[in-house]
């Protein structure tokens, strides 16, 4: 295997070092904890939306796949209880069986109808969710959730910098096996398929299974996610968490960052996340603190300017940068 | 015969709903000819669409809503809202979209996805407007009464079990003549020819001397006026509206235009057609909670088996 390239290898330096000089708990860790989960989720959709240039809007139905999966095999309140670490195996395997399934009758849509399709599953697993609460537990989730066991030591739920190292850790392994897929026969099909379809097809590429293969891949990733999700907050929690905006997000940290970078989808994740779970929410503690805030004008209330924000942010960074903040070098994959 | 007219009652409810559904979906089918686009925008300016014409009303003051003065403010309502919202549609294009026209398609949806944030808050903003008809603005983000202008009375008269109200009228009314227009527009004038000339292909429509431009303009202009005008029928169909109801309305619309073949005009108003009837029927025969999963459940069958769409165009790639 190839060394890392340096701008990943000191993302995870630095990241790695970080809580040394954070304390022990804190906003910071809430923020960076959603930061490395929307990462997983992120190069989940790099694979499909960045290397193989198919448009899936429906992110956040594979991690409620995942995030349910874990919790149905390892909570106490259903028999199976297969323990964290059977259950992460598990639900990566589910995920990417999950990715095969929708991708069989659909990946032969072109462009934009497999968006909707995508985006329809979605809606259609939030609602299976919704409703079959006798399984689901509706709005309170399924809970409580196993903590990881490291041989006699086990992580408990308030050692907020263990589950950041943990976090941290699969983002890594994540990594390491896309950018080891990204070179594989399958890898530099994906490029190949998005760059001309047909061409490849031509030069005997099967578009169909290889566009499945980048699915369940993605679907995997996003399910891992998911899962750790889950075993972070020891819940699901309600069904709503993963809706349509979670989709969103992780489709804006994907093209933000620069489509088909690991690194920029790494850097993505730290920017769209960041924003959301730490800037946006400083920023409303700062101007409380100041004394802007206040209820009664809807004006006044910090909290109600966040999706403008977002929203003019995300605007900004597409104009200034198209085609993302760390573009993939031509030459030789992405860095 | 108690089971036909519930039968009936649903189909003229659906039929409703879904040319609501339809003048949404034309403005997301034409800008989708025309650049490609995805526009998320959409369903939130639809909202602010409905947001704008509470405002009219506020602002009109009308003390009881009852003959020619209600009818005189749904006039009103429909030109502001429709002008409001085509001219907004131009300016997000001009903003957020027109820098954007050779960068990659995603960067554009990424761009549509920023400006519905804004659109979505711009709404919960509006909400807090310190108006009677937004409850004075003390609760922004609650969902608004908007004032039954046309009346609920059936015209079928009072025995019927069917009921068939000025509300259904009016969505008549205000639907089949915009969509006959639109259509004459597109296929007889000059501005139409420019609008499918720059659609087919736009380099070599600016090589025939259009300002294509001007035509992606006037394409967002036109759309917008069209949501603009389903935000007022909308508002007085449900008499109440939302800063979150551009998501749904947004989602109907699209999903609506990609059953029908994107990019087809009469694609989007069939598929509209058929998601109202779909959700009406789900809503009254099986339970109102499963009607989305059906809804979507009939749109990847469909697209299975017809994969672009009802009327969409099956081009070939060429090679």
């Amino acid at each position: 295997m190839r060394r890392l390239p340096m701008p990943i290898l000191a993302y995870f330096v630095v990241m790695a070092a970080l809580p040394l000089f954070m304390g022990t708990t804190g906003l910071f860790y809430d923020a960076f904890q959603a930061i490395f989960v929307f990462s997983l989720v992120g190069l989940g959709l790099n694979v499909v939306t960045g290397f193989t240039g198919l448009l899936n809007l429906g992110m956040a139905a594979f991690m409620a796949i995942g995030a349910y999966t874990f919790a149905i095999l390892t909570s106490d309140i259903y028999p199976f209880q297969i323990g964290f670490w059977w259950g992460i195996l598990a639900t990566v395997a589910i995920g990417a069986v999950a990715g095969f399934l929708l991708g069989a009758p659909t990946l032969g849509l072109s462009g934009d109808y497999l968006a909707i399709v995508t985006m329809g599953f979605g809606e259609i697993t939030l609602d299976v969710l919704k409703n079959l609460d006798a399984v689901t537990k509706g709005t309170q989730g399924i809970n409580p959730l196993p903590r990881p066991t490291f041989g006699p030591w086990t992580l408990e739920l308030q050692q907020e910098r263990g589950w950041y190292w943990l976090l941290l850790g699969f983002v890594l392994l994540a990594v390491l096996a896309v950018r080891r897929l990204e070179r594989s026969r399958s890898g530099r099909a994906w490029l190949s398929i998005r760059e001309d379809a047909l061409a490849s097809q031509c030069m005997g590429i099967p578009p169909k299974r290889t566009k499945m293969i980048a699915f369940a891949t993605g679907s995997a990733l996003a399910a891992l996610g998911g899962a750790l999700f889950a075993a972070l907050l020891s819940s699901t929690g309600e069904p709503a968490s993963y809706d349509f905006q979670v989709s969103i997000l992780a489709l804006c940290i994907v093209i933000v960052g620069g489509m088909g970078s690991v690194a920029g989808t790494l850097v993505g994740a730290v920017v769209m996340v960041g924003m959301n779970s730490l800037v946006l929410v400083k920023l409303a503690d700062w101007a409380g603190a100041a004394g802007v805030g206040n209820a009664s004008n809807v004006l006044a209330s910090p909290n109600n300017w966040k999706y403008l924000i977002f929203g003019l942010a995300l605007i900004l960074v597409v104009r200034l940068k198209p085609d993302g903040l760390l573009p993939p070098r031509l030459e030789g994959g992405s860095s | 015969m108690e089971w036909v007219d519930f039968f009936l009652q649903q189909l003229i409810t659906g039929l409703s709903n879904g040319m609501i559904i339809a003048l949404i979906a034309i403005g997301y089918t034409m800008v989708y000819g025309i650049i490609e686009l995805i526009n998320f925008a959409h369903g939130d300016l639809f909202m602010l669409g409905a947001f704008l014409a509470l405002t009219v009303v506020g602002l009109l003051g009308l003390g009881d809503w009852s003959g020619a003065s209600a009818w005189a403010a749904v006039v009103i309502m429909l030109i502001a809202s429709a002008g409001f919202c085509g001219v907004l549609n131009w300016g997000v294009d001009r903003l957020a979209y027109k820098p954007l026209r050779n960068a990659s398609k995603l960067s554009l949806l990424v761009s549509a996805i920023g400006a519905s944030f804004i659109l979505v808050n711009l709404g919960l903003f509006w909400g807090g407007l310190p108006m009677d008809v937004f409850a004075g603005g003390v609760a922004a983000a609650a969902p608004k009464d908007f004032p039954a202008l046309v009346p609920n009375t059936n015209l079928l008269g009072e025995e019927s079990l069917v009921q068939f109200t000025p509300k259904d009228v009016l969505v008549w009314a205000v639907t089949v003549p915009l969509m006959v227009g639109l259509t004459w527009i597109v296929t007889r004038t000059r501005l139409g020819k420019a609008m499918r000339a720059t659609a087919q292909n736009p380099v070599a429509a600016r090589l025939m001397g259009i300002d294509t431009d001007r035509v992606i303009g006037a394409t967002f202009l036109i759309g917008g006026a069209l949501g603009g005008f389903a935000s007022v029928i909308y508002s007085l169909y449900n008499n109440t509206i939302s800063f979150q109801m551009g998501y749904r309305a947004g989602m109907d619309a699209f999903t609506a235009a990609v059953l029908g073949g994107i990019g087809s005009m009469p694609g989007a108003v069939t598929g509209a057609l058929v998601i109202g009837l779909v959700r009406s029927m789900s809503d009254a025969y099986l339970e109102t909670r499963w009607t989305n999963t059906i809804v979507f459940g009939i749109l990847v069958l469909i697209l299975i088996f017809r994969p672009s769409g009802l009327l969409g165009s099956r081009a070939k790639e060429k090679v």
